[in-house]
């Protein structure tokens, strides 16, 4: 059977190394299953978060090839495998041992965005009437499983390590979910604009293209998200007509 | 077992444990839109041979003024060059107008992110380490003047429409009799299909996007603008592909129009 080497990062929060490790490959198997063979055969501790195996629960995210990706979506035929495939864990966060990265940020995060506030319900009965074309572009965001393969390959986040003023692509479409809802009453422009640092966001696209979900990102979440702080903030006619509006 | 160490701080510039060809795309970024640059910019100072026939070349319409030197045609819409511009200006009727699709493509969404990459490497690939510290984004000055986006978006609506004149000009061709005769040349075929790429480009930009009726949340209230939303949305799904194009075929306008300006060309007459 042929034999592929791995290189993968071991090592704690301060001092790693990368290690090979080589072992059979065999048809349809993923990353994963590459590194729970690692796991079986040849090191018994390495530490890798794992679950559903199936692309659903976003456990597994790690940079295979210096691209993120969720190991249990990454098929071996679709790497080169002549040289050693490099698995590492998530940049944009804290490591804490082998393939486990410290995404505690991230919930940290969610909870500094305001939470859904629905209008009056629409009914004596207590609930809400909604079309199917209001609620189509909300859909697409809650397609994410927070697996932050976005967070980690945005470099607003990974390379400027602005988590104290930027909240990242996942939480944009998190926010972008609760702003465009057409239940929510709650403004959050002026948060996206000067705590959650939308501006830092030069529109790259890279988390579109690492998106597992393929939720499109940028152009359906972030832009819509710009433009709706332009029109709050940054376009002078639109405030001219709200002044007018107001008297 | 081998064994090496391994960064886990910050990268350096163009550091990555990427192995496929991240930079092509930036470098093809870079080279596109600096031959666009460099010819766009050595067109807009020629100030001739910009028009032939019914022809205009989209890189000097609207023409307000027609250029100094030049004969009178009637593509000109305030007549001759006018002298109270000081020649050591050295301006050309295309330099009083190109700043205005010059800054929509400058400010636009997709561009952004491409000349990010490309010219400042800021990143210059996903996932691969960058040249600078310091990072402001687009929340500072001067980056956070693309948010002036959507008037250049007014500004470039209003070309499409001249230019999309000029694309209708370009069908009525002057007989012998001194009347103007409906034809199609390869020229018209040119300018039409300039207007098509650049309409498919401007139509389907975010800020139009969100204008229409994206900054609403209860899109089944505004039906009309919900069509015109999803009609925006389709060709938004595609908004790099006709950036592109478009690109590409405002700059072969005006080299068709000049070359036929200049005789290397002929312009064939389809009927």
């Amino acid at each position: 059977m042929k034999k592929a080497t791995f290189s993968i990062r071991r090592g704690g929060r301060e001092t790693a190394e990368m290690v090979d490790y080589q072992t059979e490959i065999s048809e349809g198997m993923v990353v994963l299953d590459a590194v729970h063979q690692i796991q079986a055969e040849s090191a018994p501790d390495l530490a890798c978060r794992w679950n559903c195996k199936a692309g659903k629960c976003g456990s597994c995210s790690a940079e295979i090839n210096g691209m993120p990706k969720l190991m249990c979506m990454t098929r071996l035929d679709t790497i080169p495998l002549d040289q050693p495939v490099t698995i590492e864990p998530i940049r944009a966060f804290p490591p804490i041992k082998d393939l486990i990265a410290d995404v505690s940020w991230n919930y940290e995060v969610k909870k500094r965005i305001k939470k859904f506030k629905p209008r009056a319900p629409d009914a004596e009965d207590g609930t809400w009437r909604m079309s199917q074309e209001d609620v189509d572009r909300v859909q697409e965001f809650r397609k994410c499983i927070e697996c932050f393969l976005c967070q980690d390959v945005c470099h607003v986040l990974r390379d400027h390590n602005k988590h104290e003023e930027f909240i990242g692509p996942r939480f944009l479409v998190y926010a972008a979910a609760l702003e465009m809802h057409p239940l929510d009453t709650e403004d959050r422009t002026g948060d996206l604009k000067d705590m959650h640092g939308i501006g830092y966001c030069n529109i790259t696209k890279c988390c579109t293209k690492v998106c597992p979900e393929h939720i499109t990102i940028t152009d359906n979440a972030i832009i819509p998200l710009k433009e709706r702080v332009v029109d709050e903030y940054y376009d002078p006619l639109k405030r001219l007509v709200r002044l007018f509006r107001k008297k | 077992m081998a064994a090496n160490l391994v960064q886990i701080t910050r990268r350096g510039f163009g550091e990555t444990m990427r192995k496929d060809g991240w930079w092509i795309p930036s470098v093809l970024t870079f080279l596109g839109f600096s031959a666009f640059i460099v010819y766009s910019t050595w067109a807009a100072f020629q100030g001739q041979h910009y028009s032939f026939g019914p022809y205009i070349s989209p890189m000097y319409s609207p023409l307000i003024w027609e250029a100094a030197g030049q004969p009178l045609t009637d593509h000109a819409w305030l007549g001759g060059w006018p002298s109270w511009i000081p020649k050591i200006l050295m301006m050309t009727p295309a330099m009083l107008i190109l700043w205005a699709p010059g800054g929509f493509r400058f400010t636009c969404y997709y561009y952004r992110g491409a000349y990010y990459k490309a010219f400042w490497a800021d990143p210059p690939g996903c996932a691969v380490g960058e040249p600078r510290h310091k990072y402001r984004g687009e929340k500072k000055l001067p980056l956070i003047l693309q948010n002036a986006h959507r008037y250049f978006l007014y500004l470039a609506l209003v070309f499409l429409v001249i230019l999309a004149y000029d694309a209708i000009h370009a069908m009525f061709f002057l007989g012998p009799d001194g009347k103007k005769h409906f034809g199609i040349g390869v020229g018209t075929i040119v300018l039409t299909l300039n207007v098509i790429l650049l309409g498919s480009y401007t139509l389907g930009c975010h800020s139009l996007r969100h204008l229409v009726a994206g900054r609403f949340d209860e899109l089944s209230k505004r039906a009309a603008r919900y069509k015109i939303y999803q009609f925006v949305s389709r060709l938004n799904t595609r908004h790099m592909l006709f950036a592109w194009c478009s690109l590409f075929w405002v700059g072969f306008s005006d080299f068709y129009v000049r070359m036929c300006s200049m005789g290397i060309w002929t312009d064939f007459r389809l009927f």
